[in-house]
């Protein structure tokens, strides 16, 4: 099978690489790029572990095909941290207890990142309702509900 | 409450020492291990429930461009019986049989062969082309249907266990537990009143976020190496030392971070399959269920038919109990059918009780420990009874529940008398809770349960090696999949008086630490965390040893107080306290370098009893049940970081809400499980929950230096049985299955309505 040949962008960084044509962009994330942070929990688009965003919008990598990835700009968990430091997001789910295992935890952040670019006082319910792609196992939500809550304010009133 | 005691660390909130990897997507889980010249592993599973294997012909798939080695049962040796350690049942001839088919198919999804090729498409290509002859057999799906003595035998060499004689016929049911005590038939003439019910649960998956996944590479002289995530990388590298014929020293198990197991993750599936594909192709060789799979192929845990019947006096006291309880073992024995029976009743003094419970083969997935093996089944029987016993008497359910409790001194059901336990406190506690005290809001419904587990000891190792600079670090081999590595630090800069910033916990590989027992029962925190707090206190000695050869005083005459070897009073040493980093700083004038160990097998394991209380509204016209508040009430003996501990509490609670509104494995007549993915089998997502509101006990443990009971797993069990509770409430008449999905709810209104 002959492979496709794809120019992206990857955190900010010019990316190219080699595909089949049904490889998912998870897929090429973890298994020829060496980006693990990503994380698989279904490969059906229904648990949200490997949530990126594809131009600022919020996006199951494992229901983009890696071609169609070709122009556009990919953030990944990988991306989410700026070098001077854990991003504020990052560091309020660390001091709120929102994770046990971590498995969900990259695709939460990445999540949490879109919500709050995009809404930056979300109510309670509003959360839920983002977030409701995202499955978490471990924590009922509560913790993570408040971590994001937390980080709403830490990025509305830097430190 | 939880933060009222005199500990200088226990009891704090630090962020765990993983954490910063965890949220950067560093940290590494099982799928993540990517090698040099590395090749893919899949599974080919049967399309049949109960088929017998007439042949499998993989000449066509071999011959395939970059295929490198194909295996199938005949490939492993034959395995002995033997227990399976952890909290899962079964034996390691069944879990054998289990990750490779011999010769027949026990489920549809049972592994029959598996290939490994140079990528993830030619591998599934690769699966196209293994052609499988099957000759089908009569499927045997219902519990009760299995247990008839002319049903369709699942394994022709399974003799029922647990009776006092061998049965002379195989039969489908692969094991018995009876305990009783008193008369049950006086026990119930005594009664006033007596309820009786039965309750169908289906088949549950524990719906871990991380698929099993594993990579493993084997050497020219058959070492192996694997990498993968599991609840305790000592006991899975035994499993795959036996199942694939090596000795225990010729496998290497190196753990990686788990992404969610709760039972799950305590055997083998994948493992042995890839390291004999490593073996077969020379190549390093890594596997990744799909969700599909998982479902499909990996221990979810039993569904029940429970029969239950609890008699008491127009005052309350239970003066008999009983339970009959059939769970499905799946495809190979090991339902959790002992600690179901065992657990029942063990919030209660009772005089007399029957429990019986059977451990049932069908043509379903093997199940796996979850979370509290078999006491969510089986105490929702019993706490359903209770709620309607509350209900006949016109009692409160909580006084109910107070005036049978267990206390210290009662003799458990499965045989001990409890020391020192939390029940009655909790029960106070849900007694006085303002989401117990508060109206019932208009047209919802509100539960009481209560929730048991057990909790175990078991083997833990535990080193802790001190720096030149006096930082700590402590190695374990206890699978961290809840913090449990913030809370060693925590144990380890409490018994040494450092800064928990000083401390950094690891867990070895199983060639650089000592054996571990699996992360399960609710036992890594109190027992690794015994194996810790032991070694920091063999760190303390040899450092009182040191200061005393350095004072030139007797090793009795130096005490370790605040971090630092000081002079006992009264000893007159005209000498400055030494702290750990001086000592360390000198460690190699005193005898080299310091460091402390211990292993143990810890006894006095704490028993952690819950109370939980539910707030449903339920739409009449679509069936829909909403959760509108949740409070989750557990004995922790002492909580060493509260943050985790409610963590505990409410997954644990949102896991049991799953289970009693949602989640049900659906089986079509051919016994292949109609949704076998997130979409379909639903568990709970974020805007399904209000926040679920905790309240931590503290009982102390006596045998735990800090009073540890564990946690981990008590907090599945009430959420059964307080939501079905809640149902009655708000419906007035009680639904006895489960799930309480929209379907079942809203066709119980109907009928009831009819």
């Amino acid at each position: 099978m002959s492979k496709l040949h794809v120019e992206t962008s990857i955190n900010g960084e010019a990316v190219e690489f080699l595909c089949e044509p049904q490889q998912s962009l998870l897929e090429v994330l973890r298994e020829e790029l060496d980006r693990t942070g990503t994380k698989e929990g279904c490969g059906t688009g229904d648990c949200g572990a490997c949530s990126v965003l594809m131009d600022g919008r919020l996006v199951c990598s494992c229901l983009v095909l890696a071609a169609e990835t070709s122009g556009h700009e990919i953030t990944t968990i990988e991306g989410i941290a700026q070098g001077d430091g854990l991003h504020p997001i990052q560091q309020a789910y660390l001091d709120n207890a929102a994770l046990q295992c971590g498995i969900c935890t990259p695709g939460l952040v990445v999540a949490t990142k879109a919500l709050l670019d995009k809404n930056p006082n979300p109510d309670e319910e509003t959360i839920r309702y983002w977030i409701a792609g995202n499955l978490c196992r471990c924590t009922g939500y509560d913790k993570i509900v408040r971590a994001i809550q937390d980080a709403a304010g830490r990025l509305a009133h830097p430190a | 409450m939880a933060e009222a005691h005199d500990f200088r660390v226990v009891g704090t909130r630090p962020v765990r020492p993983d954490g910063a990897d965890k949220v950067t997507g560093r940290a590494q889980y099982g799928a993540d291990m990517n090698l040099p010249n590395m090749i893919y592993g899949k599974v080919l599973r049967s399309p049949h429930a109960h088929a017998l294997i007439k042949s499998i012909d993989a000449s066509k798939a071999l011959a395939m461009d970059g295929v490198y080695a194909v295996i199938t049962g005949d490939d492993f040796p034959t395995v002995g019986g033997g227990a399976l350690g952890g909290e899962g049942g079964g034996s390691m001839d069944g879990l054998a049989q289990n990750i490779m088919a011999r010769g027949k198919v026990r489920y549809h999804g049972h592994a029959v062969a598996a290939v490994a090729a140079k990528s993830l498409s030619v591998a599934d290509a690769a699966l196209a082309a293994i052609e499988v002859e099957y000759e089908k057999l009569e499927v045997v799906l219902d519990v009760l249907k299995a247990m008839e003595p002319d049903a369709v035998l699942i394994d022709e060499n399974c003799f029922t266990s647990g009776l006092p004689e061998k049965p002379e016929k195989p039969s489908n049911v692969a094991g018995v537990m009876t305990l009783a005590r008193g008369d049950l038939d006086e026990g119930f003439a005594q009664a006033d009143v007596i309820i009786e019910n039965e309750h169908v649960l289906p088949m549950a998956h524990q719906g871990y976020i991380e698929p099993h996944a594993c990579t493993a590479s084997v050497n020219e002289e058959g070492f192996a190496t694997v990498w993968a995530s599991s609840q305790g990388h000592f006991e899975l590298r035994g499993q795959v030392a036996t199942l694939t014929g090596k000795g225990i020293s010729q496998v290497k198990f190196v753990p990686l971070e788990i992404g969610g197991g709760f039972g799950g993750k305590t055997k083998v599936y994948l493992e042995p399959l890839a390291v004999m594909l490593s073996e077969k192709s020379g190549r390093p060789v890594k596997m990744m269920m799909t969700r599909e799979e998982v479902f499909r192929a990996t221990g979810p845990t039993s569904g029940t038919v429970a029969r239950v019947k609890v008699g008491a006096k127009n005052d309350g006291t239970i003066t008999a109990a009983q339970l009959w309880l059939a769970m499905e073992a799946g495809g190979f024995s090991g339902a959790p059918h002992m600690p179901a029976a065992m657990a029942v009743f063990a919030p209660y003094d009772l005089e007399n009780f029957k429990v019986e419970t059977f451990d049932v083969l069908v043509n379903k997935p093997a199940v796996a420990a979850y979370r509290a093996p078999g006491a969510p089944q089986s105490m929702h029987a019993m706490e359903v009874a209770l709620n309607e016993l509350a209900i006949t008497l016109n009692m409160d359910p909580i006084d109910l529940r107070m005036k049978n409790a267990a206390d210290e001194g009662t003799q458990a059901p499965y045989g001990p008398k409890f020391p020192v336990i939390g029940f009655k406190q909790c029960l106070e506690a849900a007694k006085k809770h303002p989401n117990y005290t508060k109206p019932v809001p208009e047209g919802a419904g509100r539960g009481v349960a209560a929730g048991f587990w057990f909790n175990i000891g078991q083997q833990s190792s535990a080193e802790v090696h001190i720096n030149d600079d006096g930082t700590v670090q402590v190695v374990e081999g206890s699978p961290d999949i809840g913090g449990s590595r913030a809370s060693m630090c925590i144990m380890a800069a409490e018994t040494l008086g450092v800064p928990y910033e000083a401390v950094r916990t690891i867990i070895g590989d199983t060639e650089s630490t000592g054996f571990c027992n699996v992360t399960g029962g609710s036992r890594t925190t109190f027992a690794t965390g015994l194996a810790v707090v032991r070694a920091c206190e063999d760190v303390i000695a040899s450092c009182k040893a040191r200061a005393a050869a350095t004072w030139g005083v007797d090793e009795d005459q130096v005490e370790w107080q605040d971090g630092q070897a000081v002079p006992a009073p009264g000893v007159n040493a005209d000498v400055k306290p030494l702290k750990l980093a001086d000592l360390a700083a000198k460690a190699h004038k005193t005898g080299g370098p310091i460091m402390g160990k211990a292993s143990l097998n810890a006894q006095g394991a704490g028993a952690s009893f819950a109370v939980n209380i539910v707030d449903l509204g339920i739409d009449r016209d679509t069936g829909k049940v909403d959760v509108l508040s949740y409070t989750a009430i557990q004995d922790a003996g002492i909580a060493i970081h509260p943050s985790y501990v409610e963590g505990q509490y409410q997954g644990g609670a949102v896991q049991g809400i799953g289970w009693a509104l949602n989640e049900e494995y659906i089986f079509n007549a051919d016994g292949v499980m109609e949704n076998a993915g997130f979409l379909d089998y639903r568990i709970p997502v974020a805007s399904d929950l209000p926040m679920i509101d905790t309240q931590i006990i503290e009982v102390p443990n006596p045998s735990h230096p800090f009073g540890v009971r564990g946690v981990g797993e008590t907090g599945i069990v009430a959420p059964l049985a307080a939501c079905t509770n809640a149902a009655r409430d708000a419906l007035g008449f009680l639904v006895r299955d489960l799930p309480l999905s929209p379907p079942r709810v809203l066709a119980a209104i109907d009928q009831q309505g009819a």
